[in-house]
């Protein structure tokens, strides 16, 4: 799991560019496209599950039983409950505080050479490593979830605004200058501005790790909240209900992400929203 | 020589009655290549003054000496008989690149200079849209600069750097990557605005034409370290058809002229 992160990561970093065109275009898509190739998914899902792939592999059709049933008996909310507090908690932190430390990053040489190798080897190294040793430290409550959430998220956020800020377009800088633009000027109407495609690409990557990294946490070390009730079900042999909980938590890290993007064209990059 | 006034060296007619820029003795090496070498010029309020010269001569670090956004290595820049060293309120720049923020509209970007002074929206708006209807883009108001030509983002450029009410007017190159037909408007346009407003522009080329074309005033620039070559003056009838200054015979002489000049550094 962390393995796929840490390639996701070093994606963006390499071609925060194409992140740029990518951004827009996925809106354009007629809505029409993207329903065919949910129920294209399904459909595939609920042959395999027939067939069967394995006996440990329930029918797509079976899966959505299970999930009203979970929401019935209130398990899932209940889950949800516990899973969301140290996700969100850890998720706005890691943006703000990444955001502003990549910013500073990028802004300032000395806070650039002390913290930017620190980043770069916590993006490379297999971080979810590092979960049980929060939690010998922490132990198990919503402070070493949290922290999970942060060392996962962080490092991604962190880099890819550091990479935007520095590599900001200089004309627009001569220009803001030449116009009188003040330092906080500066920063706030045009190096955040223009660095906000590839920072929002780095929050997209952090939100998902942050997924990942509560995820982890729960199933490794704290039984509870999603990763408990995908255990429980487990020893239980209820797969369908133990698919259901992991395509819940998938689809709510999409719905997640798909916010994030349209909130990024509305307030940020609005030229983008027709193009 | 006819209606050219052409000089040589130091003026033999009395200082220029008033002079908004004054340069003095400005030299600038970048590293151990010396871009430019002792210049000293005035640039006549309200006209319009070219800076030609053969590419590398150092024409865009003195505009953008005199902008305040490069510091010279000695020498002095006056406005106003002020010493500048900074940007300052008095002056506007044209980027040769436009330098349009890619995600504002028209107007916000052709107000840009007021915002970062303060100037509140309701205000600052209503004077963008008039410097927009003003450089020709009425009805582009909302438009981002990636739905607009080239010819039109020089022209929201333009309109940005008239909008802050500077005296003097920096434009580095602002046609190169215009296409032909809309530099030849674009030019006629400027005629037009250096009449309607009462402003000083100082103006970056390499085409000889083009600084015959529109300028009261030619400063031409000898090759690395740059110096003032000569000045010259076209005196051209800028009233009439402006498509009639191509085929002016003062025009064409003074073309001819100044090739004569520049074709040594070329050989
Ligand atoms: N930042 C810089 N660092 C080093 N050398 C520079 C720099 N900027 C300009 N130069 C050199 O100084 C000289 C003058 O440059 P400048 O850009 O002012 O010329 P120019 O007359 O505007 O040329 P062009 O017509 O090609 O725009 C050139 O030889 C250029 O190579
Ligand atoms: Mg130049």
């Amino acid at each position: 799991m962390a393995v796929s992160i840490r390639t996701d990561g070093e994606a963006a970093g390499l071609a925060p560019l194409s992140n740029r065109n990518a951004t827009g275009a996925s809106w354009d898509q007629p809505i029409l496209l993207r329903l065919v190739s949910i129920a294209m998914f399904a459909g595939i899902w609920e042959v395999a599950g027939r067939i069967p792939v394995s006996f440990a592999f329930p029918t797509f059709s079976d899966t959505i039983v299970a999930f009203f049933g979970l929401l019935a008996d209130g398990s899932l909310a209940t889950a949800y409950l516990s899973t969301l507090q140290p996700l969100v908690l850890g998720v706005v932190l890691s943006a703000f505080l990444g955001v502003g430390l990549g910013t500073i990053c990028g802004l300032w040489r000395t806070g650039e050479w002390l913290m930017i190798p620190v980043f770069i080897v916590l993006q490379a190294a297999p971080v979810a490593a590092f979960i049980p040793m929060v939690t010998f430290v922490y132990g198990i409550g919503m402070t070493a979830k949290t922290l999970a959430v942060m060392i996962l998220a962080l490092p991604v956020i962190v880099l890819n605004t550091y990479k935007a800020v520095r590599n900001v377009n200089e004309s627009l800088l001569v220009m803001c200058r030449s116009f009188l633009g003040t330092r906080w000027q500066t920063v706030a109407k045009i190096i955040l501005p223009d660095a906000s495609p590839v920072i929002f690409a780095g929050l997209r990557l952090g939100v998902a790790a942050g997924f990942v990294g509560v995820v982890l946490a729960e199933l490794l070390i704290t039984p509870t909240g999603i990763g408990d009730l995908i255990t429980f079900h487990r020893s239980r042999a209820d797969y369908a209900e133990m698919y259901a909980t992991i395509a819940s938590i998938i689809a709510l890290s999409t719905l997640t992400l798909v916010f994030l993007q349209w909130v990024e064209v509305r307030v940020f990059r609005p030229e983008s929203r027709g193009a | 020589m006819g209606a050219t006034a052409l000089r040589n060296g130091p003026s033999p007619v009395p200082a220029p009655i008033d002079s908004i820029v004054e340069v003095r003795g400005i030299s600038k090496a970048y590293g151990n290549v010396e871009a430019l070498r002792g210049i000293d010029l005035d640039f006549p309020r309200g006209k319009l003054t070219s800076l030609l010269g053969p590419s590398g001569c150092g024409k865009t670090t003195l505009l953008k000496i005199i902008a305040g956004l490069i510091r010279a290595d000695g020498g002095t820049v006056a406005i106003n008989g002020k010493r500048v060293s900074a940007p300052g309120p008095e002056r506007a720049f044209v980027f040769q690149d436009f330098a349009l923020m890619p995600w504002a509209t028209v107007t916000r970007n052709v107000a840009f200079g007021l915002e970062l002074r303060g100037t509140n929206k309701a205000e600052r708006e209503e004077i963008a849209r008039g410097y927009i209807a003003e450089v020709g883009l009425a009805g582009f108001e909302d438009k981002y600069p990636h739905e607009l030509s080239g010819g039109m983002r020089q022209r929201v450029g333009l309109a940005r750097a008239l909008s802050v009410d500077a005296d003097v007017l920096l434009l580095d190159e602002p046609f190169s990557a215009v296409d032909e037909q809309n530099r030849r408007k674009f030019q006629e346009d400027l005629i037009r605005l250096r009449t309607n407003q009462n402003k000083t522009f100082i103006f970056v080329t390499h085409s000889i034409e083009e600084a015959v074309y529109i300028s009261d005033r030619i400063v031409l620039l000898s090759p690395r370290p740059g110096r003032v070559s000569q000045i010259i003056e076209p005196a051209i009838d800028r009233s009439g058809d402006p498509e009639r200054i191509h085929r002016d015979r003062h025009y064409l002489d003074t073309v001819e002229e100044i090739w004569q000049g520049l074709k040594q550094y070329v050989e």
